[in-house]
């Protein structure tokens, strides 16, 4: 009866503390160490995967730096390996590994810098969807009677950022649309992120549209999400919302 | 009689046929599989100049787990690329080698992929890469043991009746040896390829590197392996460590162009499995498209000389 016959339970708990010893039964033709064989492994593993973290989180990178961002992402796989094997989607509470990151505390943005980032692969690998038409909007507007009850459902690829800092802009900075020097981050952005067709937008909103918004996306109908923006932004314009929000085709379809 | 044995085709692909025809519903006809020409790994990076400049090669591969996604640009791309040339889907994370059980909702994953592209040619590993529910996104090694053989060969058998087609499976690049191992890493993949009846993708570049890190030959190596059933060669660039002892440990890192000795190991093993796509498998340092079809194009050179051998020896009989 040979000793190992299961080896992954003892290369997951090596792979992942370097301080462990290797897996028992490891050996090298030469009769070296396997150490330094098996730490070909070990860096595979985190290395790679620190990689994906770094091509989502491009601009948290840029803002902490290299050495900070494989710190900080080296802590977050001891806690979260990736469930499974679609890289695309790993990482997703790590905005929320951020929050309460401490040495990351003097930077109270970049958790909402990683989240907008998220959203952008999100709405990157989201469904594809036509968006709704102009006659579709047209004919509801033709009877407003019917639109309070009408609820109203965003294109699959929509996702809503609300940040009580400016990191749409910091985001627009580090992609070259604006200066650095002239964001002052601890101002509050909104931003609809989008992939109408194959470029995913980064749509800054004011603060009415924001809200507006967010109650379509809790399933309120457009009455009560009109009731709850006007409460707090009195010259909100309904029918100018809509219209914006079709030219950007961000909207998908009318529900009853 | 004779004129039977002259229509069958050059290369021996038929003892492939002739194991999976028994295993039915496995089995995909010659014609869909991938042409015996030079391919390269399509990235991202690289779909709009591909479509534009439309290189002379045969087909490209992308790894399965980047495209199971519901939509987006990845699926428009190589919808549009694979109008123009043939697609083989390259699986990373299957765990195949894995004693565990497969990961039910990855195979679905994957029949949904393969539905939704239905590429001429789907390959996996011998390795593992998740257990207990974590996936560590690397080629993991595991001990040759008649029990592990049993394992695989049931896996593989899951797969292709899932998939409802025969798979490739590629040889490992290793950096360790198992104690517990009690039979060479060619006949446990002949073993497999003899009762699953699935094909070998021949990763030449893995040969070379397993065999300098554990002290071995590597045309023994290929030597040893079914060359009939080759469905595809991968060649790739390797890196250059040092284990404990200061014996050369090559990394299998995929991040610079086919070093000579591969090349060289390469034109050895088509002059025993015959013309065979070859792909140039490029994930890190990632060249401008040119030089990655320069890389094919070479390739496709060295196949088109077993070809005019083939037809030569063809106009002899």
């Amino acid at each position: 009866m040979s000793r190992i016959q299961y080896p992954e339970a003892q290369f997951e708990a090596a792979l992942l503390d370097p301080s462990r010893p290797v897996p028992e039964g490891l050996y090298a033709w030469n009769g070296s160490d396997p150490t330094a064989r098996f730490d070909v492994y070990r860096n595979n593993v985190i290395v790679s995967l620190i990689e994906a973290l770094e091509s989502t989180f491009s601009v948290v990178l840029s803002l902490v730096g290299e050495t900070f961002f494989r710190a900080m992402a080296r802590e977050y796989l001891h806690r979260q390996m990736p469930d499974n094997p679609v890289l695309s989607y790993f990482g997703g509470d790590f905005p929320d590994f951020i929050d309460q990151f401490e040495p990351a505390a003097t930077l109270p943005y970049l958790a909402d810098t990683a989240r907008l980032e998220w959203f952008r692969v999100r709405a990157y690998h989201a469904p594809d969807a036509e968006p709704l038409s102009f006659e579709a909007l047209q004919q509801a507007l033709a009877q407003p009677e019917r639109l309070p009850t009408l609820g109203i459902v965003l294109h699959p690829s929509a996702h809503l950022l609300q940040s009580r800092y400016a990191v749409v802009s910091l985001w627009a900075a580090h992609q070259g649309l604006l200066q650095l020097s002239q964001v002052d981050p601890m101002l509050a952005e909104q931003a609809l992120i989008l992939r109408p067709e194959l470029e995913v937008e980064v749509i800054p909103l004011d603060d009415a549209s924001a809200r507006f918004i967010s109650s379509l996306q809790q399933g309120l109908a457009m009455g009560s999400a009109l009731e709850n923006t006007l409460s707090s932004y009195p010259d909100f314009d309904l029918n100018s919302a809509l219209v914006t929000l079709l030219k950007r085709r961000a909207l998908l379809s009318f529900e009853d | 009689m004779k004129t039977h044995q002259l229509s069958v085709p050059a290369r021996s692909a038929t003892s492939t046929e002739r194991a999976v025809a028994h295993q039915s519903p496995v089995g995909t006809p010659p014609s869909e599989r991938l042409p015996r020409s030079g391919g390269i790994g399509l990235k991202p990076e690289h779909f709009v100049d591909l479509l534009e400049s439309r290189p002379a090669i045969g087909f490209v591969e992308v790894h399965a787990e980047n495209y199971m996604v519901p939509g987006g640009p990845y699926h428009h791309y190589l919808s549009r690329v694979h109008q123009h040339y043939a697609l083989s889907i390259h699986g990373v994370g299957l765990s195949i080698g894995g004693d565990a059980p497969l990961d039910e909702a990855h195979l679905q994953r994957l029949v949904t992929l393969l539905d939704r592209h239905q590429p001429e040619q789907f390959s996996e590993h011998l390795a593992w890469s998740s257990h207990s529910g974590q996936f560590f996104n690397d080629l993991l090694p595991l001990p040759y043991t008649e029990m592990r053989l049993q394992r695989v060969c049931e896996h593989v058998d899951q797969v292709q009746q899932r998939l409802n087609r025969q798979i490739l499976l590629e040889n490992p690049a290793t950096y360790v040896q198992f104690a517990d191992s009690a039979i060479p890493e060619t006949e446990f993949l002949s073993e497999v390829i003899a009762r699953t009846g699935c094909g070998l993708l021949l990763d030449v570049n893995n040969v070379y590197v397993s065999c300098i890190n554990h002290g071995l030959s590597s045309r023994d190596y290929i030597r040893a392996l079914p060359h009939e059933r080759v469905g595809e060669i991968h060649l790739a660039g390797f890196s250059r460590d040092r284990d404990a002892a200061g014996a050369p440990l090559l990394i299998d890192s995929h991040g610079s162009p086919v070093a000579e000795a591969v090349w060289q190991l390469y034109e050895f093993a088509l002059e025993l499995t015959g013309p065979v796509a070859t792909l140039i498998e490029r994930d890190n340092n990632l060249p401008a498209l040119p030089i990655l079809v320069a890389e094919a194009l070479q390739a496709q050179a060295l196949l088109e000389q077993q070809n005019s051998a083939a037809r030569t020896a063809e106009a002899r009989v």
